[in-house]
């Protein structure tokens, strides 16, 4: 090492900007990164396996009487709820780490590097997607165990988790913005909450719509997290797609459109 | 030294200003750094060290002055600065749960390195760092030498020709800095320049070539190591005689000739304040003529530390180490 030279500054080739290309590599480099970290640190699956298997068991026994008359009626309203409730927390937790990991000094050298701005985020989102799928898998699981039974059997099961993966992909944005621009992680959680609540529990997760006061049905039908639901339940029981397929997904692609850029944008400032 | 005249600076900063609500942390900094150097920012802890780094690394923007790392705007066009520099940040820089190797590994594949080349240039580092033993056990569990260590490597992936290392020895043992300090000179012969922090006098006059003592912001003093001595303090000569008897008439000829006043310091010993050094052959040759026999010259400059004490106060200096 001591004999051989290194290439002199004014002899390097120097580029202005990441071309698609490495924007892509990086990406997926911090993904890479991402998914090397969950094999060290295990506990955070918890919440996106221990919520599907707690509320699957708890929502059936009790409330599955009450609401649909039996438990065997009520899993079809009930496993997209639970899913799509449980994987759109999941997208929040996805903020909150972000946060934690930014605080950490490894982001320092990160930002240092000659990369795409973007990749330690859309890195740290795509992921997280893996965290998703497997509240999808555990929650259709847990379906399957408790009696449910699509008509339309695998295939439409099969396309309403990928649906919901996306979604949740799509929405992680709203978490990752907050997650960039909070100060503290504990931040981000208490802002990502307020935002959270409305949209899983003003849904049809897990009441008909039908029975909520009139004033409030407007806001619970366009929110997206029941079109998705809606969808979910379509797509999974009978396999076919509807207007909720395509608003859900026109809305969680509207979303990225805002929030993407937004987080991009705060996070550069901040490098 | 011409050669390096006629390239461009590794660094070459003018006013720079950090404010951090209404503390200036960095206040109208001046620096220049030529290639092929290892520079030394020396000052007490909170001087601003690190807000310094960090603005000439990219990872800071600045709220006032220019910045150029070899010709490349700093605050224009970061990505192109990005390319030729390595950062080893204060703290580590590091993901302490992944191995070493895997952290390597990723910082490889985001330099643009593909995963076989990725591969074998981690592995050359781990060797070359003494960091086989951590290369696939996550860091957490390793020593703050170990990791300083990968900080390190992991800033050497593509070989920067600017590296900037923010208090590289700070918290190692004597042995585990001695050993960086190595690195640090090796790399300099492979044509690196080095911009280093540190708070230790020793380290920056053991490795600096030049110098930049900063306090409260401000660069207090700029030069060789000698350069900051000399501008503290004056050189002292001593000499030593081989009997007593010659003591006196050897003080009168050195207060003679140097046009000082000597002090006798011991039964043969004498000290005085030199000023001119081109007058000590005078002094030598008509010591021997007189017949005067000398056990011993010596010639002392002022320490480094006398150097800080007298430009940043004795207090900083205590907040330091
Ligand atoms: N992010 C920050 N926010 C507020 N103050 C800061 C920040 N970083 C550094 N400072 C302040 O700026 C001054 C210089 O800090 P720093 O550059 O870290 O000094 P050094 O590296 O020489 O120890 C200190 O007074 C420190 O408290
Ligand atoms: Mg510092």
């Amino acid at each position: 090492m001591a004999t051989t030279q290194i290439v002199s500054a004014e002899k390097r080739q120097l580029k202005n900007h990441a071309n698609s290309a490495q924007v892509m590599s990086n990406s997926l480099t911090m993904a890479y990164r991402g998914l090397l970290k969950f094999r060290r640190t295990p506990e955070q699956f918890f919440d996106v396996t221990l919520q599907p298997i707690l509320f699957t068991s708890m929502f059936v026994v009790i409330f599955g009487g009450a609401i649909a008359g039996n438990v065997h009626n009520y899993l079809p309203t009930l496993i997209p709820g639970i899913l799509v409730q449980t994987v759109v927390t999941a997208s929040l937790v996805t903020g909150v780490q972000l946060r934690e990991d930014m605080d950490k000094g490894v982001f320092n050298r990160f930002k240092s590097l000659p990369i795409a701005r973007i990749a330690p985020l859309a890195g740290a989102l795509l992921a997280d997607t893996v965290r998703y799928a497997i509240a999808v898998t555990l929650t259709f699981g847990m379906g399957y165990l408790l009696g449910w039974r699509p008509e339309d059997g695998i295939s439409g099961v099969f396309a309403s988790g990928l649906l919901v993966i996306f979604f949740a992909w799509c929405i992680s944005w709203i978490f990752a913005f907050f997650g960039v621009t909070a100060r503290s992680a504990a931040g981000v959680q208490g802002v990502s909450i307020l935002i959270l609540f409305p949209l899983t529990f003003l849904s049809n997760a897990f009441v008909p719509v039908a029975t909520m006061p009139h004033w409030l049905r407007p806001f619970v039908n366009a929110n997206p997290v029941s079109l998705l639901i809606g969808a979910v339940r379509q797509l999974a029981s009978a396999g076919t797609i509807g207007h909720d397929f395509w608003f859900s997904l026109l809305g969680a692609l509207v979303i990225v459109l805002i929030f993407a850029p937004l987080t991009v944008r705060a996070y550069m400032s901040k490098a | 030294m011409n050669q390096e005249k006629s390239r461009v600076l590794a660094v070459e900063a003018h006013g720079l200003v950090k404010v951090f609500g209404d503390n200036r942390a960095v206040d109208g900094v001046d620096l220049s750094v030529p290639q092929g150097v290892i520079y030394g920012v020396l000052g007490p802890n909170g001087a601003g060290k690190s807000t310094v780094i960090n603005m000439l690394a990219t990872l800071l923007n600045a709220d006032g002055g220019s910045a150029k790392i070899f010709g490349h705007d700093v605050f224009a066009n970061p990505q192109v600065v990005r390319q030729l520099i390595g950062v080893t940040g204060q703290s580590a820089t590091v993901d302490e749960l992944l191995s070493a190797t895997e952290n390597l590994v990723i910082f490889g594949r985001l330099l643009g390195l593909n995963h076989a080349a990725a591969t074998k240039r981690a592995d050359e580092l781990l060797e070359e760092f003494d960091l086989q033993d951590a290369a696939r056990k996550p860091l957490g569990k390793f020593s703050g030498g170990m990791r300083r260590r990968l900080d390190l490597a992991a800033s050497l992936i593509v070989q920067p020709p600017l590296i900037f290392l923010d208090e590289p020895t700070t918290g190692l043992d004597p042995r585990t800095r001695n050993q960086l300090w190595e690195t640090i000179r090796r790399l300099v012969q492979t044509g690196s320049t080095i911009v280093l922090t540190t708070q230790y006098l020793e380290e920056a006059d053991q490795l600096a070539d030049r110098i930049a003592l900063i306090d409260h912001g401000r660069v207090i003093i700029e030069g060789t190591p000698d350069e900051l001595k000399a501008a503290a303090g004056v050189t002292t000569l001593h000499l030593g005689l081989k009997s007593e008897e010659d003591a006196d008439s050897a003080k009168e000829l050195v207060e003679k000739l140097l046009r000082v006043a000597a002090i006798k310091t011991g039964p043969t010993d004498i000290s005085a304040p030199m000023t001119d050094s081109d007058s000590i052959t005078d002094l030598l040759i008509s010591l021997r003529s007189s017949g005067l026999h000398l056990a011993e010259v010596s010639v002392q400059k002022p320490s480094l530390d006398e150097v800080f004490l007298a430009l940043t106060g004795a207090q900083n200096m205590e907040e330091g180490n």
